[in-house]
């Protein structure tokens, strides 16, 4: 699976604003995956998860920068997270099931804060590229 | 079973008196068949779904749109027993249209990105997590009768 010339379109241009609003998107995307799906806290037992919190605000920022990067690498995008990659197969092992969650919670953040971008094609062009994301994360796992 | 709290059911309902189900209900489901091709399997006699703009243009999906969400306008009034107010509903989906259930939860996440995109920042992490409580239930009902 990989992105049209018009999704890479769609998603650059998009990104230009959503990073305008990096961090306080990050960390309203872990709010609201921790809260709609209280299973993902497992991977964070050493973190205070409280709303605004300094440390769920920092990994807010690190996932948001992340997504940032494959964008700006949006035609190599497994070059980009190779790192975050192995990091993902050999250190963190979080299971494959949970980046739809955290991708889903990424688009509703958006969704709320940009709806009039947040066309029906948008969303295809985003779900599409998270999708992406979460493939090259889990690729090294086996 | 899917438990809802008081509150749960306070959010969720309140949120729904907004809505407008004819809207949501085409927006939902058009996205559905946009975000996941695969999904337009089900409705080969819908006519055109040839583009993004076509399907959510397209008549026959706002109808249908319209269909699902009054249904699940009628589980809100039934939060406690989903499964008996989808016990009909899941017995058709499985025998007559023969749905993967997993279209259900691909629904209800679309249409809780919907709720988002209406109600912006009214749709805080709170409310989200009721309605995803909400849509999981109506998912897990739907499916709860096939065989």
């Amino acid at each position: 699976m990989s992105l049209t010339k018009t999704e890479r379109a769609i998603i650059v241009s998009m990104w230009g604003k959503i990073s305008t609003q990096a961090d306080t998107i990050g960390t309203e995307t872990l709010e609201r995956l921790f809260l709609s799906y209280p299973q993902t806290k497992t991977y964070f037992p050493h973190f205070d998860l409280h709303a605004g919190s300094a440390q769920l605000r920092a990994h807010g920022s690190k996932v948001v920068a992340a997504v940032g990067d494959a964008v700006k690498s949006i035609d190599n995008i497994a070059g980009a997270l190779a790192k975050l990659s192995e990091l993902h197969a050999y250190i963190l092992r979080v299971d494959p099931v949970n980046f739809k969650l955290l991708s889903h919670c990424l688009l509703v953040t958006v969704a709320a804060r940009f709806p009039a971008d947040f066309t029906a094609e948008a969303h295809a062009a985003w779900d599409k590229f998270m999708s992406v994301v979460s493939s090259v994360l889990t690729e090294k796992y086996r | 079973m899917v438990h809802f709290t008081v509150e749960e059911k306070a959010v969720i309902t309140s949120l729904w008196g907004k809505v407008n189900v004819e809207e949501a209900g085409g927006e939902a489901l058009g996205r559905l068949l946009v975000v996941y091709p695969w999904t337009q399997r089900f409705f080969d006699n819908f006519g055109n779904l040839s583009s993004a703009s076509a399907i959510m243009g397209n008549p026959k999906v706002k109808a249908h749109g319209k269909k699902v969400l009054t249904s699940l306008g009628e589980a809100i009034k039934n939060m406690d027993d989903l499964k008996g107010t989808f016990a009909h509903l899941s017995e058709l989906h499985c025998d007559r249209l023969h749905v993967d259930p997993e279209n259900f939860k691909l629904l209800g996440n679309e249409l809780v990105i919907v709720l988002a995109k209406y109600f912006g920042k009214d749709f805080t992490p709170q409310v989200q997590a009721a309605w995803q409580k909400m849509v999981a239930g109506v998912a897990i009902a739907l499916a709860h009768k096939y065989h």
